[in-house]
C-alpha cells in the first residue's frame, strides 16, 4: 500500500495505482476525457495534469502512478493554469455548435468548459474541419470536426469490441478518427462507442435530432435479447422509448450492452405494431374489444377441450418471455388439465427430459468468466449469439492469457486468439468431444463408463492439446453454446460434456439460449410435453405467446404445417405477424418488455425484475394482466392477482441467484459412433439481428451487415466437388420446403456441410436447423 | 565530401581520403583499425561493467540532442533480466540543421555496426535495430550492404568471432515522420505502428522494442564506442572539456562559405568553427545562430560569439547544445520569416497524439505566418507567448517544447522585428536586402 495525499486529503492505495486511480477512491474528481476506466491509458488529452510535489512540470493524473508520501494538487495554480491550458486548445478548432449537437446536455467537453474554459477565445484564425465519414447505420460520423482525439472508441475497438474498425490517420491538427476506407462499423458492440465519446462526434444516427437529454425520463430495465440480461437505462419521452443506454452492472454488463440492446427499441414504434385485438371471421381480419377476443380463446380452448380432451390443446411461449406470463400460461394450462407447455422452440433433442437435476445455466457467474484459465467451448456462434460473455472471455485471454478453445461447426472468428479448435461438421461434434474426453481420462488414469462406441473414437492433435490445457489449470470450465443446445445430439453431447467436467475438474455450462432460458426451467417447463412432440403431433388448439412459429422454431415446416390444421390459433404477440394472418384465428397485443413489469433469470441465474417504461401502446396490455383476465374468463380458480409482483411471489423464485440451478444429469449412459447422415448437411445459425421478434423490426439493425439476406455458404472444396461456383443462385431443399439462394464459398466451414441461417423469412420454408438438404440449379 | 573540415578529428579520422566516398567498405575500416576493439574485448571477454565504466569516464553525452550520459543510460539495463533485449540506434536524423548521422553513416557504417555490437555486448543484449530515415534511401542500401559485409565477417550473428556472444543486428528504414526521432515513436514504428510517442513511464530499459529491456542511443554516440574504448574514457574526455567530454561532428548550415560536417573537440570556440566554414558567406554581418538543431533557442550574433561549443557554454547563453547543428543567418534575414519557417515545419511534423502540441503547433504557425503576410495584430506576440507556455512542459514527449522555444526565444532576442512587422505590414529588413541574402528569387521569377 502507498500513502498518497490529494488536496490535502489523505490516503492509502493499492501498489500500482494511479494518481487517477487514487483521486476516484478518494472521490476527487479531475477533469479528464481520454482515460476511462475499462480502457487502457493514453493520456493524450491531457486534461488531468495536476501538480505533484517535486516534479517540475504538471503531469497526467491518468498516466503517472503514486509514489510513496507523494503529494498532489489538483487545484493548485498550475495544475489549473495547465488544464485550463489544455480546454483552449481543445475549443479552438471545435464548432462550438452546441446547440445543434446531439450531445448537447451530455457533453463533457461543455460540462468542463463551463469549469474550464474562458467566455470569449484568443483563437482568432481559421477552423479546421473534418469532412462526414459514413459508419454505417447505427453511428453517425457526419460532425467529425467536434471529436478532441481522445481515441476512446479506437481503444475500444481494439481491446473490448476486438475488432479495429476506427482509428486516427493522419498527423497534426488533420489527425482524424476514421474508419477503412469504404468501410463501415459493423461490429455488434459498436453502439459503446457512442456512449464513450466525450462529445457529439460519434452519436447515435437512429436518435439523432429526436429529443434533448433533460427532456427524457430514464427509466431501468433489462434486455429481453439473450441470456446475459444486459441492465438498460430506457429512456422515454411522453411514453414513448426514444433511447436505450447501458445501466452499469459491473457484475453483468459491465458499462456495455450490445447493439442489439441498444436498437431494439426502434422496433416498438414500427408500423407492424399490433394496437388492438384482432379477430379472423369468415376469412377477414377485423378488430374487437379484449372482451369479443378473451372470450373467442377461451371458447375456442373450451370447444377443443371438450371435443378432444386436454393433449389436443398446446402452448408454445418464445423463451424471452417474463417468468410472470411463462408461470401464468402454464398455471392457466395446468388449470385446464394439461401439461402442453413449453418454450425450447429451437430444440430438437428431448432426451434429457426427467434425467436433469436442476436448471441449466451458466455453471459460474459471468463475472468469474474472466478468471478462467481454460475453457472449452462446444457449438456456439459465441459472438453474435452472446456477444458480452464474449467480449469477458476475450478479456480473459487478452488480459490473463486464457486458453481458450473450441469444438464447433465454423470457423468464425471469435475476434480473439483461440488455444486451439476443431472445425467439423454438426454430426460430429460429439465425437469430437468425445475425443477430447477420451484423452482426459487416460491422461488421468480413469476408465470411463457408459459410452458405448468410445473404441472407435480417435484423438488428434487438437483433442490432445486441449485435454491437456484443460487438465492444466485450476479454473477451467467447459461451456456449451446454442449449436450444442439445438442439436439432435443435445442429450449425448450434454452427457459427455458432464463427464469431461468430471474427468477434469472443470465447471459445466451452458450459455444459455434466451434471455429466460434459465427462469422457464426453474418454474417447472420442459419437464411436462415438449416442443418437438407439440408441433409433429399436431394439435387442435394452439397458443402461441410471442411466438413467430416460422422463425423461432428449430423446424419451421413441421410448426406451420401443425398451425395450419390446427382449429383454432391465438397469437398473444406485439406485432401484425402477416405469415400469421393467415393461420391465426386471434391476435391479442400483448406488451412488450418495455410496457409491462416482468421478471427474467439469467444465464448465471441472477433474477432480475423490471418495471414498463412506458405505457402500453395503444390496447396493448401487460402479458400477465391479459393471463389473469383470460383466466378469469375461463372460471379458473387462484387467478387474482393484483401486481406481477404477487405472480413472481408464486413462482417461488426470490433473492438475487435463484436457487435450483444444477446441469448434471442422473444418467450420463450415451451411445455415440450414430452414423452420419448422407449428404449435405445444414449447419444453421440464427443471426444476431433476426432473434426475436423486436430485433427482426428495428429498422436501422435491419440495415447492418449482420442483417444481410441469408446465403448458402459451402466450402470451397465441396463446392467445387458439387460443381457449382460462387454467386450461382440455387434451389436449395429441404423435406417438404425449397427456398432460393446465393452460394458463398467459405473457407472457414467444413466440408460436406452448406451453411443456412434460420430464423429468417427466406429460409422459413426450409426444415429443421439440422439435417439434410440438397441444392439444385435453376 | 562528406567531411568540410576537422581539429584532432577522432571518429572520422581517415574519412578524408582522396576519394571521399569510397572508404566504407569492411576492408578499408579494418585496414583504419576497425573491428580490433570488438575482437579485443571478446577474446578477453573483458568485463562489461568495465566497458561501462570507461563509458562513463569518458563522459560522452548522447549526441542526439538531449544530451544524456551514456554510460548512465547503459547501466540502467537489466543485465540479469533473462530473454531478448534490444539496442537500437536512432539514425532517424529529422532535426532542421542536422546531417551529421546521414555522414556517418555513409562514410563509416561499420563503425556504427562495432559500436552497437560493443554497447549490445556491454549490456547483454542480444538484437540490435538501427532505425534510418526514408530520405536518405541510398545510404539506407549501403547500411544494408555494410551489414551483410559485417554479417559474412562474422562480426555480427550467432556466436561472434567464436566467443559466445551473439548478436543479431537489422536496419530499419523509416518515411520520413519526424516524430519518428522520438525514441519511443521509433520503437512503435520499428513494431509496425503508426509512429507516435509512448508515456513514460515506463521507459524504454524496462519496457521497450516489444516490450522488452531496450537502449535507444544516437547514431553518432554508438559510433564513438569503438574509438573511446581504442584511447580509453579519460583520454577522449582531455580530448574535450571537463563534463563535456570528446570530440564532435557539427553540422553548420545556412549563410556560411563553406557549409559542412565539421568534427572539432568540444569546447572550441564558436568563432573558430566559423572560421572553418569559410566565415559569414559575402562577408555580411552575422545576425543569429540557432546552435543546436532548429529546436533550440536562437542566440543572436554577439552571444554566440562568446560562446564554445559545449553542453555547458550553449546552456549559459541560454539554449541548447543539442544535436550540434548551426544554423547561420546572416543580417538579410528577416526573422519573422525564419520562424514561419520553423513553426511551419513543427506544425507539419506533430504527430497529432496528444492535445497541446496538436493544436498548439498549428495555431503558432497561424500567427507567425499572419505576422509574416502583414496580418498581425497589436496583441499578437501575447498570443504567440501565451501558446507557446500551454505547450511546453505539458506533452507526451518534447515535440511540443521543441516547438514552442524557437517561438519563445525569437520573440525574446528579435521583438522589434515582430513588432516593426505587425505595425508596418511588412519586413525590417528591407525585401531587396533579403533577396540579395538569398538565391531563391531568382527562381520566383
Amino acid at each position: 500500500m502507498l500513502d498518497i495525499e490529494i488536496d490535502g486529503k489523505k490516503a492509502r492505495v493499492p501498489e500500482g495505482s494511479t494518481v487517477m486511480d487514487a483521486a476516484q477512491l478518494m472521490g476527487v474528481y479531475i477533469p479528464h476525457f481520454c482515460y476511462h476506466k475499462k480502457l487502457s491509458i493514453a493520456a493524450n488529452c491531457r486534461m488531468c495534469l495536476v501538480q505533484a510535489e517535486k516534479a517540475p512540470k504538471p503531469l497526467p493524473a491518468c498516466a503517472t502512478p503514486v509514489t510513496n508520501g507523494m503529494k498532489v494538487f489538483t487545484h493548485s495554480e498550475m495544475a489549473v493554469k495547465a488544464q485550463k491550458g489544455v480546454m483552449e486548445f481543445l475549443l479552438i478548432n471545435h464548432p462550438l455548435d452546441c446547440p445543434v449537437c446531439d450531445q448537447g446536455g451530455e457533453c463533457q467537453l461543455q460540462d468542463l468548459a463551463v469549469g474550464y474554459g474562458s467566455d470569449t477565445g484568443r483563437f482568432a484564425e481559421e477552423k479546421h474541419i473534418t469532412l462526414a465519414r459514413n459508419a454505417g447505420a447505427l453511428i453517425s460520423m457526419q460532425e467529425m470536426s467536434r471529436c478532441i482525439h481522445c481515441t476512446r472508441c479506437v481503444r475500444f475497438g481494439e481491446e473490448i469490441a476486438g475488432v479495429m474498425e476506427l482509428g486516427m490517420a493522419n498527423r497534426n491538427v488533420h489527425s482524424e478518427i476514421t474508419t477503412f476506407l469504404g468501410r463501415t462499423i459493423d461490429s455488434e458492440l459498436s453502439g459503446n462507442m457512442i456512449d464513450l465519446c466525450p462529445v457529439g462526434a460519434l452519436t447515435s444516427k437512429p436518435f439523432r435530432y429526436t429529443a434533448r437529454a433533460w427532456e427524457l425520463q430514464r427509466r431501468r430495465s433489462v434486455s429481453p435479447h439473450d441470456a446475459l440480461g444486459a441492465n438498460l437505462i430506457v429512456q422515454t419521452r411522453q411514453d414513448k422509448v426514444v433511447r436505450v443506454l447501458p445501466r452499469e452492472n459491473e457484475a453483468v454488463n459491465e458499462c456495455w450492452i450490445s447493439d442489439k440492446d441498444r436498437f431494439s427499441y426502434l422496433a416498438l414504434n414500427a408500423a407492424e405494431r399490433l394496437l388492438k385485438p384482432m379477430v379472423k371471421q369468415g376469412g377477414k381480419w377485423r378488430e374487437v374489444e379484449w372482451n369479443v377476443a378473451l372470450d373467442y380463446v377461451a371458447h375456442g380452448l373450451k370447444d377443443v377441450l371438450a371435443r378432444s380432451g386436454a393433449d389436443a390443446i398446446a402452448a408454445l411461449a418464445a423463451p424471452h418471455a417474463t417468468l410472470e406470463e411463462l408461470f401464468l400460461l402454464k398455471k392457466l394450462f395446468a388449470a385446464l388439465g394439461s401439461a402442453n407447455v413449453d418454450f425450447r422452440l429451437r430444440r430438437q433433442d428431448f432426451s434429457t427430459d426427467g434425467k436433469k437435476k436442476g436448471a441449466s445455466w451458466l455453471g459460474l457467474r459471468l463475472a468469474d468468466l474472466r478468471h478462467q484459465e481454460a475453457v472449452l467451448i462446444v457449438g456456439s456462434f459465441l459472438r453474435k449469439d452472446h456477444p458480452l460473455m464474449a467480449q469477458r472471455l476475450r478479456h480473459a485471454t487478452q488480459k490473463h492469457g486464457a486458453e481458450i478453445s473450441m469444438l464447433s461447426v465454423t470457423g468464425d472468428d471469435p475476434l480473439f486468439s483461440l488455444f486451439a479448435r476443431e472445425v467439423v461438421k454438426p454430426s460430429q461434434l460429439a465425437c469430437a468431444l468425445a475425443a477430447v474426453l477420451k484423452v482426459a481420462a487416460a491422461e488421468k488414469g480413469l476408465t470411463l463408463e457408459g459410452v458405448t462406441g468410445l473404441e472407435s473414437v480417435t484423438p488428434n492433435d487438437t483433442a490432445r492439446a486441449i485435454a491437456h490445457s484443460l487438465i492444466a489449470h485450476d479454473k477451467h470450465a467447459v461451456l456449451l453454446g446454442n449449436v450444442a443446445e439445438q442439436s439432435p445430439q443435445a442429450g449425448v453431447l450434454h452427457a459427455l460434456a458432464q463427464k469431461l467436467a468430471e474427468v477434469t475438474g472443470a465447471t459445466l455450462g451452458f450459455f444459455g439460449e434466451a434471455a429466460n432460458s434459465v427462469g422457464g426451467q426453474l418454474i417447472g417447463l420442459g419437464q411436462g410435453a415438449n416442443a418437438g412432440d407439440l408441433l409433429e403431433k399436431p394439435r387442435e388448439a394452439y397458443v402461441l405467446w410471442g411466438v413467430e412459429p416460422e422463425l423461432d422454431c428449430g423446424n419451421p415446416q413441421a410448426a406451420q404445417t401443425a398451425l395450419k390444421g390446427a382449429k383454432m390459433v391465438a397469437q398473444f404477440t406485439a406485432f401484425k405477424h402477416t405469415p400469421a394472418l393467415e393461420y391465426a384465428d386471434v391476435l391479442l397485443p400483448t406488451a412488450p418488455f418495455t410496457e409491462t413489469s416482468g421478471t427474467f433469470v439469467n444465464t448465471e441465474g441472477r433474477i432480475q425484475s423490471f418495471q414498463g417504461v412506458a405505457r402500453p401502446a395503444g390496447e396493448v396490455r401487460p402479458g400477465w394482466k391479459i393471463l389473469r383476465v383470460l383466466g378469469n374468463v375461463l372460471d379458473l380458480p387462484g387467478f387474482d392477482y393484483n401486481s406481477s409482483e404477487a405472480v413472481l411471489a408464486e413462482t417461488g423464485l426470490s433473492g438475487e441467484f435463484a436457487a435450483g440451478l444444477d446441469n448434471r444429469l442422473s444418467d450420463t449412459t450415451v451411445t455415440l459412433a450414430e452414423p452420419a447422415p448422407e449428404g449435405l448437411e445444414r449447419i444453421a445459425d440464427v443471426p444476431i439481428y433476426f432473434t426475436d421478434a423486436l430485433v427482426r423490426r428495428s429498422a436501422p439493425l435491419q440495415k447492418t451487415a449482420d442483417a444481410a439476406a441469408p446465403t448458402a455458404r459451402l466450402a470451397p472444396a465441396t463446392l467445387a466437388r458439387l460443381g457449382f461456383a460462387a454467386g450461382e443462385t440455387v434451389r436449395v431443399r429441404q423435406g417438404a420446403g425449397e427456398t432460393s439462394l446465393t452460394l458463398v464459398a467459405d473457407a472457414a466451414l467444413p466440408e460436406d456441410c452448406v451453411r443456412v441461417a434460420a430464423g429468417h423469412a427466406a429460409t422459413a420454408a426450409l426444415g429443421a436447423m439440422f439435417g439434410v438438404l440438397t441444392l439444385e440449379r435453376g | 565530401m562528406a567531411i568540410m573540415g576537422t581539429i584532432a578529428p577522432i571518429l572520422t579520422a581517415g574519412w578524408m581520403g582522396a576519394n571521399g566516398d569510397d572508404g566504407w567498405r569492411l576492408a578499408d575500416y579494418v585496414a583504419r583499425g576497425g573491428y580490433a576493439m570488438l575482437r579485443q574485448i571478446l577474446e578477453n571477454r573483458r568485463p562489461p561493467e568495465e566497458i561501462i565504466a570507461e563509458v562513463k569516464t569518458s563522459v560522452l553525452r548522447g549526441r542526439g540532442g538531449a544530451g544524456f550520459p551514456t554510460g548512465l543510460k547503459w547501466s540502467f539495463m537489466p543485465r540479469a533480466l533473462s530473454g531478448d533485449k534490444y539496442v537500437v540506434c536512432n539514425t532517424d536524423e529529422g532535426e532542421p540543421g542536422t546531417f551529421k548521422d546521414r555522414d556517418i553513416t555513409r562514410c563509416n557504417p561499420h563503425a556504427i555496426i562495432e559500436g552497437m555490437a560493443i554497447a549490445a555486448y556491454a549490456m547483454g543484449a542480444n538484437r540490435g535495430y538501427n532505425y534510418i530515415h526514408g530520405e536518405i534511401w541510398e545510404i539506407y542500401k549501403r547500411f544494408e550492404e555494410a551489414l551483410d559485409e559485417a554479417r559474412q565477417a562474422g562480426f555480427i550473428g550467432q556466436n561472434i568471432l567464436g566467443s559466445g556472444f551473439s548478436f543479431e543486428l537489422f536496419a530499419h528504414h523509416g518515411y520520413g515522420a519526424y516524430v519518428c526521432g522520438e525514441e519511443t515513436a521509433l520503437l512503435e514504428s520499428i513494431e509496425g505502428k503508426k509512429g507516435q510517442p509512448r508515456f513514460k513511464p515506463p521507459f524504454p530499459a524496462s519496457f521497450g522494442l516489444f516490450g522488452r529491456p531496450t537502449t535507444i542511443n544516437n547514431t553518432e554516440t554508438l559510433a564513438s564506442i569503438p574509438f573511446i574504448l581504442k584511447m580509453g574514457g579519460e583520454a577522449y574526455l582531455n580530448a574535450g572539456k571537463p563534463n563535456n567530454g570528446g570530440s564532435k561532428v557539427f553540422s553548420v548550415s545556412g549563410h556560411v562559405n563553406r557549409p559542412g560536417n565539421y568534427e572539432i573537440p568540444m569546447g572550441t570556440p564558436f568563432t573558430q568553427l566559423l572560421e572553418l566554414a569559410g566565415g559569414v558567406r559575402g562577408g555580411r554581418k552575422l545576425k543569429a545562430v540557432i546552435p543546436g538543431g532548429s529546436s533550440s533557442p536562437v542566440l543572436p550574433a554577439d552571444r554566440i560569439m562568446e560562446c564554445t561549443l559545449d553542453y555547458d557554454s550553449i546552456s549559459k547563453a541560454g539554449s541548447m547544445f543539442g544535436s550540434g547543428a548551426l544554423i547561420v543567418m546572416d543580417e538579410t534575414t528577416c526573422m519573422v520569416k525564419a520562424l514561419e519557417r520553423l513553426s511551419w515545419f513543427y506544425h507539419e511534423e506533430s504527430c497529432g497524439q496528444c492535445t497541446p502540441c496538436r493544436e498548439g503547433t498549428g495555431w503558432l504557425y497561424q500567427v507567425v505566418h499572419r505576422i509574416e503576410n502583414g496580418e498581425g495584430r497589436p496583441d499578437d506576440l501575447e498570443t504567440l507567448a501565451h501558446v507557446a507556455g500551454n505547450i511546453g512542459g505539458r506533452t507526451i514527449c518534447a515535440l511540443g517544447d521543441a516547438a514552442a522555444m524557437p517561438v519563445q526565444s525569437f520573440i525574446q532576442h528579435f521583438r522589434d522585428e515582430f513588432l516593426y512587422h505587425i505595425e508596418h505590414k511588412t519586413c525590417l529588413v528591407p525585401k531587396d536586402v533579403q533577396w540579395a541574402g538569398s538565391d531563391f528569387h531568382r527562381f520566383g521569377n
